[in-house]
């Protein structure tokens, strides 16, 4: 498949006064055009800085974006001065922010927000938009949409306002859309219906979609591909079908052992390392800290990403060792 | 669904957000009645040619055989040195107190929301370009700024408004900044820069709309401040010149006549002190119902 959305040896850093801390540190990763690719990690694994990075929305100070090229369609995001950038947001990159709560304007109603940003994107004229607006709202599935389109962000649901964040999302006609945690917050019913949502639009619309999520069980439903992000490095990468059936990280592992198996015993994640740890120290894996399976070789060194066969990628010392598979 | 099910819906909530309003309004007793008396005096205001009982002797028509009778039928706040009716002057300086004004903060505002607005979600060097001026501004004593401004420009309606309008704008412009700091880091303004909106639509399509509401009690609590500031300056002498009928200008005038007209003084002064009361305590009231944590329902 041919890559549409590219990531190259991307270094991003956090200014603090302590020294800097690398937040990102990726390698590469290519999306093909129409594919849905995952990344998955546990809270601080740097998901929102990358696709805050993506978006150019990163904010600096404190983040540094040392090096790396992102392209889409071929054109360097990075090297794109801010005005060329706010021609790229929207207009070719759409965002689903992670929080319903706060993504839409207090002081205007839902329909009237979806309303501007349909004219500021198409440019028609304000009768056209207010159909334009009712379609999308039926486009997202949103219920009683011309009373609900009336409303203030308040007045709605969790799941009525991502609806709504995503009929915007969807408005500005983007052809790659980065979703960061589009169900969290939300409770297990809604989250079905939207990652359904997501999907089909995906499917529809023909959109290439960056899916981030804390859950390997979602991503796996939504991804074709996925990347397990640790500590900003992209620790295992493959299909959905290399990474659930023959894990190689022992990270990857612990991620697939924490989805509740219905017995009870989903494992020990590992205690966190206490977050003042400076991890610019570690030379070595930055997972070693916490890895069952840790030998002197992981503290001293850093692995390097291998490829196991075909899309498969692992970063880990121990992945090549006899049994080792699950 | 049509078109126009969806025009009307988005009317409802601005209908529903107007009758809350008056609901609350009519809540707080205090607020209602300094909310009428502020109705009552925009109404003098505009109505006032109309309604003075002696027009001619609002402009410098004198009549010196009545000069400084008491209050009676014919004149219900008496006469002034000139034989001219109180209670016309007083009436007439309505008008011209609160469209002084007025014009003074809507002044104000144009200058001072703006570029509050632009320092505080803009950062940076020009964040401490706008506000160390304003600090600069902010560093004299209102009044005493007024005075020194009025007395630059020479003495005139005109110019006191003016000098007010340029010592009142560095409020608003703190105000708002202090507000747009918190906004920008909101969600929405992060997801509306996601989207490609320029900066000039950031600050005006979500981040003034959401600092508005400070500045709306700021503004009608100062309306009345700027009276008050408006009568001094015209007191001093800066301000209006006979024989335009403005409270501070009479009570000035009224100091000589005071042992033996009371009556001179005590109404225009009470005219001020109404005013300056009632603009304190409706922006006291509309606090109350723009901020919902201190809403009573």
């Amino acid at each position: 498949m041919d890559a549409y959305f590219a990531v190259n040896d991307l270094k991003v850093g956090y200014k603090t006064f302590e020294g800097e801390k690398s937040v990102l540190d990726i390698g590469d990763f290519y999306i093909g055009k129409g594919e849905t690719y995952g990344i998955v990690g546990e809270s601080g694994s740097g998901k929102t800085v990358l696709a805050l990075t993506i978006m150019r929305l990163l904010a600096a100070p404190p983040g540094i974006i040392h090096s790396g090229r992102i392209t889409i369609d071929g054109e360097d995001l990075l090297s794109k001065s801010e005005s060329e950038m706010r021609k790229v947001r929207g207009k070719r990159i759409s965002m689903i922010f992670q929080d319903p709560m706060s993504t839409l304007n207090p002081v205007f109603t839902v329909g009237e927000q979806l309303r501007r940003v349909i004219r500021q994107s198409r440019g028609c004229s304000h009768k056209a938009a207010e159909k334009l607006t009712l379609e999308m709202a039926d486009i997202v599935r949103l219920p009683d949409a011309a009373n609900t389109l009336g409303k203030y962000p308040h007045e709605l649901s969790g799941g009525q306002r991502q609806r709504i964040i995503i009929a915007v999302a969807l408005s500005c006609g983007g052809e790659f859309l980065i979703a960061d945690e589009p169900t969290r917050n939300l409770d297990v019913t809604i989250q079905a219906g939207i990652l359904k949502l997501v999907a089909q639009l995906q499917r529809d619309l023909k959109m290439t979609v960056l899916f981030i999520a804390n859950n390997l069980g979602l991503v796996s439903a939504m991804c074709s591909r996925v990347g397990i992000l640790q500590r900003g490095r992209i620790v295992e990468s493959g299909t959905v079908r290399e990474i659930l059936r023959t894990p190689r990280h022992p990270y990857t592992t612990l991620l697939l052992n924490a989805i509740p198996n219905g017995k009870g015993e989903a494992q020990d994640f590992g205690r966190l390392p206490p977050t003042t740890a400076t991890e610019t120290a570690n030379a070595g894996c930055q997972f070693a800290s916490r890895c069952p399976r840790r030998i002197p070789r992981c503290v001293s060194e850093r692995p390097e990403a291998r490829m196991v066969e075909g899309e498969h990628r692992v970063a880990c010392h121990r992945a090549f060792e006899e049994g080792w598979a699950k | 669904m049509s078109l126009a099910s969806l025009s009307v819906n988005t009317l409802k909530p601005r209908l529903k957000e107007i009758k809350l309003s008056f609901y609350l309004l009519n809540r707080n007793k205090l607020t209602k009645l300094s909310l009428v008396i502020v109705v009552l005096l925009l109404l003098i205001a505009v109505f006032a040619p109309l309604i003075v009982p002696y027009p001619g002797h609002v402009r410098g028509e004198t009549h010196p055989q009545d000069k400084l009778l008491a209050p009676s039928g014919t004149y219900f706040f008496g006469t002034d040195e000139l034989g001219r009716d109180i209670f016309s002057r007083v009436l007439f300086g309505t008008r011209i107190s609160v469209e002084t004004a007025v014009v003074a903060v809507v002044i104000a505002l144009l200058i001072g929301v703006p570029l509050g607005a632009i320092a505080g979600t803009m950062g940076g060097f020009l964040d401490e370009l706008i506000m160390r001026i304003t600090d600069v501004f902010l560093s004299f004593p209102p009044l005493l700024l007024a005075i020194a401004i009025a007395a630059f420009l020479g003495p005139s309606l005109q110019n006191a408004m003016l000098a007010i309008a340029i010592s009142w704008w560095p409020w608003y412009t703190r105000l708002v900044r202090g507000q747009a700091v918190s906004i920008r880091e909101r969600q929405f303004v992060k997801a509306a820069r996601a989207i490609g909106t320029s900066p000039r639509k950031i600050i005006f399509n979500h981040v003034v709309p959401n600092c508005i509401a400070p500045v709306i009690v700021q503004a009608s609590m100062d309306l009345g401040g700027v009276i008050l500031t408006i009568s001094s300056l015209s007191f001093l002498g800066l301000g209006a010149q006979a024989p335009i009928p403005e409270w501070g200008l009479m009570v000035s005038t009224s100091r000589q006549y005071f042992l033996d007209a009371w009556w001179y003084s005590i109404f225009p002064g009470l005219a001020i002190f109404i005013t300056v009361l009632v603009f304190n305590l409706l922006g006291d009231g509309l606090r109350e119902i723009l901020d919902p944590k201190t809403r009573k329902l």
